[in-house]
């Protein structure tokens, strides 16, 4: 990619009036481009906010849940290894939707409930209130998690989408357009300079042309004084036509 | 459309009381959808299951602990998908560290400020 290149065309009127136009779509196509990269960035900003006060507020979440298992783990004894082997099918599932901002799809998760609690029967024994609300604590953790991971998705998303729209208008502004301006300037020199060729051309041949005009004139007039030339008879000063017969 | 599930890796305190909130399940070929970190797990295997759990379409997002994730960095940077989504959470011995989280470093650049409030 030098800086020095144009779009191969050949000079014409017509190729003049197409590179204008196609310089008018290229900077309102640069214009709507950097519109969309101001949207997406500033829902960028706010879905960052969201996601640093999402992390704080999960920090705490997970602080009282994590307490609430200790708590748990000391009035109901070790069920690490019960809760670990009966393991079968979850109860919180994830869906993925789409959403979309300024034309960019984003996914974002919703949670939902299936099937029956399998933990209904472990705190039976002992501790079962701090084990009911062990099972709170962490349902609340999933989802706050489950909008956080929400967050994250489209915070991603969001990042490519916007270096993507921000390398297209880089590109239009320093490269296309640049190439379109050198190729109008090429053609409108190019035309200018055919323009002043025609010009000088003709005066050429005007020039040409007197002067051999005056050669003739001179040659004329010499072979006049020399007695040479007979003039042609002229038809309008005769005075008697010897065609007609009978005057 | 079908339902993703939650992942978890992290110590036996959080995988257990994630479970109890109700997020585990064996799919097919029981396999589970966590991995209890002890001391002796070696960082190969954490790894592994990471790289499976990646790979599996129907894990929606990955929940680990932030003292995990800072043993298998590579694999979390590495990872550029949107789906699935990788959360750090903190654990017990160890709060919530937002200068290690991988996501947030992303946007490191740009606003310096609003980490620091």
């Amino acid at each position: 990619m030098s800086g020095k290149d144009r779009i191969e065309i050949f000079p014409s009127r017509m190729a003049q009036t197409i590179m204008k136009a196609r310089l008018k779509g290229a900077q309102t196509g640069r214009n709507l481009l950097k519109k969309k990269s101001d949207a997406l960035t500033l829902r960028f900003r706010q879905i960052l906010k969201k996601i640093i006060e999402t992390k704080m507020l999960m920090g705490e979440v997970m602080r009282e849940a994590a307490f609430s298992l200790a708590e748990a783990k000391f009035t109901a004894g070790d069920f690490s290894t019960t809760v670990i082997q009966n393991v079968n099918k979850a109860q919180v599932k994830i869906r993925a939707k789409k959403d979309n901002v300024a034309g960019v799809t984003l996914p974002v998760f919703e949670h939902y409930h299936e099937g029956t609690d399998s933990y209904e029967l472990t705190g039976l024994a002992r501790g079962g209130e701090q084990l009911a609300k062990l099972k709170r604590n962490y349902a609340k953790a999933v989802e706050l998690l489950v909008e956080l991971a929400s967050l994250q998705t489209s915070f991603v998303t969001l990042d490519e989408a916007i270096k993507i729209t921000n390398r297209r208008v880089n590109a239009i502004e320093h490269v296309i357009i640049p190439r379109i301006e050198r190729t109008l300037a090429y053609i409108i020199t190019e035309l200018d300079e055919r323009e002043r060729e025609e010009f000088y051309r003709l005066k050429k041949i005007q020039e040409k042309k007197k002067i051999l005009k005056e050669k003739c004139e001179k040659d004329l007039e010499q072979r006049r004084a020399a007695g040479e030339v007979t003039e042609p008879a002229n038809l309008l000063a005769e005075e008697k036509d010897e065609d007609l017969l009978f005057e | 459309m079908a339902g993703k599930l939650i992942a978890v890796i992290g110590d036996e305190d959080t995988v257990t009381g994630f479970l109890l909130g109700g997020i585990g399940e064996l799919n097919k070929n029981r396999h589970p959808n966590f991995l209890v970190v002890e001391k002796d797990t070696t960082i190969n295997e954490i790894e592994d299951t990471f790289r499976q759990f990646l790979n599996r379409d129907d894990i929606g997002i990955i929940l680990i602990n932030q003292y995990i994730a800072e043993m298998v960095r590579h694999a979390l940077d590495a990872h550029q998908r949107s789906i699935p989504a990788v959360l750090e959470i903190p654990s017990k011995e160890h709060p919530y560290d937002a200068a290690k989280d991988s996501i947030l470093r992303r946007a490191r650049g740009m606003f310096t400020a609003e980490d620091l409030r």
